[in-house]
């Protein structure tokens, strides 16, 4: 699947299950999801709000909230299990970039020292061996005056600067894996541009894997070269960006790329909503929204059918419904 | 920075001003006639006048207050009607063992409410919470004249591990002033036995003291941390890497104590008032004793001078407090242009 059977992926989500208790029963938000991003690769998670990439994100990052179970599967980050150290042993590997650069700095505290101090944690060397390292990387990102930049708070810098200040951050220990959640749609689109233009160069200047989790195809088109398409807490297709995005086999990865205004003839949206994690329906769980619903569709969860070298669909009827 | 501080100070010159005014306003609005009280009980009428002229009690009420204002930029208060002696010296001897005492109650409310606090919201809804909910209410709801007395019974008289009243023991006295503050200028001479009484001293009446100011400086930051642990750099923080200790003690306390210093801000004038009580309970010679001792003998003079120093020691706190905000939050100095 996808490609990355030759080498061991550096990320790879296994059946993962995460449950969240909640008065109404558990919240079953992730259930059985597969995922890997290659060595060097991108993975772009796509999906409406609720779909679970939130969760997803917080399990990769050992951040899952309180009350949260997980009843099944591993996240293998190479090659080890950080699901069980809530990604202790991963820290400063794996680089995260927050979709909000507004609410993800703490007011009171210098950006400077709040990204020196996850150095002085996570990253070998003295302090000022790491004041160094950051000023290079601020000047990697394009933050204007990268040697004042220390000294200021984050209220002193714009909300684009504020985006390139937590790329930095992320960069900061040398991480292998960068992990982003929609880290643009908190700004501007002429922004937007640039901040996606500077995370594609350095990730490719330092041979990173990317986990890019966004809800605008858009976007993803231009920085993942792989795709992966969820729905209420499952995968529904996987494959290469470009295949899926000019052909998608599943009935809701061609509905949801219908909805994107660059491609709609006319905007219709998907009828209905993403189920409530607490009331899935039985069987695929597309099926109430689903246009081309087969009688099995409400009884039996869809396997992962692999369709050609590098692509996956949840869905029998993909065949059908892409002639459909 | 150094604009927003002298905006504040600034800022604290008219409310004491206004407070100078309020103060005699109020002297001569309350029943009682100081000319009738200073010449006492069997005084006749021609002596009560003749007072009454001494202290320019018969002049225009404007011209007394020009003058009330001329001798309080002075620092000068008059002589008190009660002992005869300058105010200003009286209260220059009994403000610091008030301080002493305010300052002690003061920390010791911060240091353990600001941890318990922490602990509460970190714990939240847990037993612990309970626990430090319950001790909060409590010491809200339990009156200082109660558990002062409860307190002596306790540990001065049945343990007797602690004394009973006074600020020192009188055959150690006190240490030669600098400050005035005991514990401090016995650490300057070097005495430590003086060290050691004064703290001794100074432990039930700061403990009940502080009781009130502990609870709602441990409600303040409970609920101060549980907002603040919601925010989103909360989470990041922990996606990044923080540790989680250094993350809740300073990262997120930091945010949390905005709420606690302004109430602190507050408290310091409730724990001057409080003081009053417990003063008298511990026989502690501060400005608390001297106030009851001027509003029983209708010592209009110490009264006024009593209540100026006290909004005088409130505003230069509360400016302090406003610096201590604008340390805590640089978005503070910035916002208020």
């Amino acid at each position: 699947m996808m490609g990355a059977t030759l080498a061991r992926p550096l990320l790879s989500v296994e059946n993962l299950a995460v449950h969240i208790r909640t008065d109404a029963g558990p919240a079953r938000i992730l259930d059985d999801v597969t995922l890997a991003v290659p060595k060097g690769g991108s993975l772009g998670v796509v999906g409406e709000s609720g779909c679970g990439k939130s969760t997803l994100l917080r399990a990769i990052l050992g951040i899952l909230p309180g009350g949260a179970t997980v009843p099944k599967g591993a996240v293998l980050f190479e090659g080890r299990d950080i699901l069980a150290d809530r990604g202790a042993s991963a820290r400063g590997r794996i680089g995260f970039i927050p979709q909000d650069p507004y609410l993800s700095l703490n007011p009171v505290f210098r950006a400077g020292d709040q990204i020196l101090e996850v150095m002085r944690r996570h990253a070998p060397g003295s302090r000022r061996d790491h004041k160094e390292k950051l000023v290079e990387l601020f000047r990697a990102v394009q933050l204007p005056d990268p040697g004042g930049a220390l000294a200021k708070y984050p209220h002193q810098f714009s909300g684009g600067q504020r985006q390139r200040l937590l790329i930095a951050a992320a960069l900061s220990c040398e991480p292998s894996l960068v992990v982003a959640d929609e880290p643009t749609t908190a700004l501007d689109v002429t922004t937007q541009r640039e901040i996606l233009a500077v995370l594609r160069q350095l990730i490719a200047e330092r041979g990173l894997s990317l986990l890019f989790v966004t809800h605008d195809f858009g976007v993803l088109a231009t920085v993942c070269d792989q795709v992966a398409v969820l729905y209420s807490g499952r995968v529904a297709e996987t494959g290469p960006t470009r295949a899926v995005l000019d052909a998608p086999l599943h009935p809701y990865a061609r509905m949801l790329l219908a909805c994107h205004p660059d491609r709609a003839t006319d905007l219709l949206g998907i009828p209905g909503t993403v189920p409530a994690a607490t009331a899935q329906p039985p069987g695929c769980r597309f099926h109430p929204r689903c246009p081309q619903i087969h009688s099995g569709c409400p009884i039996e969860v869809p396997p992962m059918l692999p369709v050609g070298e590098a692509r996956a669909v949840a869905c029998p009827w993909h065949g059908e419904a892409a002639r459909g | 920075m150094a604009r927003y501080v002298l905006r504040r100070v600034l800022l604290a010159l008219p409310a004491l001003f206004g407070l100078v005014l309020l103060t005699f306003v109020l002297t001569r609005v309350i029943p009682g006639d100081p000319a009738a009280a200073l010449a006492g009980d069997s005084a006749t009428p021609a002596q009560i006048a003749e007072i009454r002229v001494k202290y320019g009690l018969d002049r225009p009420i404007l011209e007394q207050a020009l003058v009330h204002i001329r001798q309080v930029l002075t620092g000068d208060f008059g002589r008190s009607i009660f002992s005869g002696r300058p105010v200003t010296e009286e209260i220059a001897q009994r403000l610091p063992a008030t301080l002493e005492l305010t300052f002690a109650a003061l920390f010791l409310a911060t240091v353990i409410g600001i941890p318990l606090g922490l602990v509460a919201a970190l714990n939240h809804n847990g037993p612990v919470d309970q626990l430090v909910r319950l001790l909060s209410v409590g010491g809200l709801a339990i009156a200082s004249f109660w558990l002062a007395l409860m307190l002596q019974l306790v540990f001065a008289m049945d343990l007797d591990i602690l004394p009973l009243r006074g600020r020192v023991d009188v055959d150690l006295g006190l240490p030669p002033t600098v400050t005035g503050l005991a514990t401090i200028d016995s650490l300057l001479a070097g005495r430590f036995d003086q060290f050691r009484d004064a703290i001794w001293h100074l432990v039930l009446p700061a403990v009940t003291l502080c009781l009130p100011g502990l609870a709602s400086i441990a409600r303040f930051t409970r609920s101060g941390m549980l907002e603040a642990l919601q925010k989103d750099f909360v989470l990041y923080a922990r996606a990044a890497g923080y540790g989680s200790f250094r993350l809740y003690t300073i990262y997120v306390l930091r945010n949390a104590v905005t709420a606690t210093v302004t109430q602190i801000g507050l408290l310091f004038g409730a724990l001057i008032s409080g003081a009053v009580a417990v003063e008298a309970i511990y026989d502690w010679p501060g400005l608390g004793t001297y106030a009851v001792q001027a509003i029983v003998t209708a010592d209009y003079k110490a009264l006024l001078a009593v209540t100026l120093v006290v909004g005088v020691v409130y505003a230069v706190v509360n400016v302090l407090v406003d610096l201590a905000q604008a340390l805590i939050d640089p978005r503070v100095a910035e916002d208020v242009r």
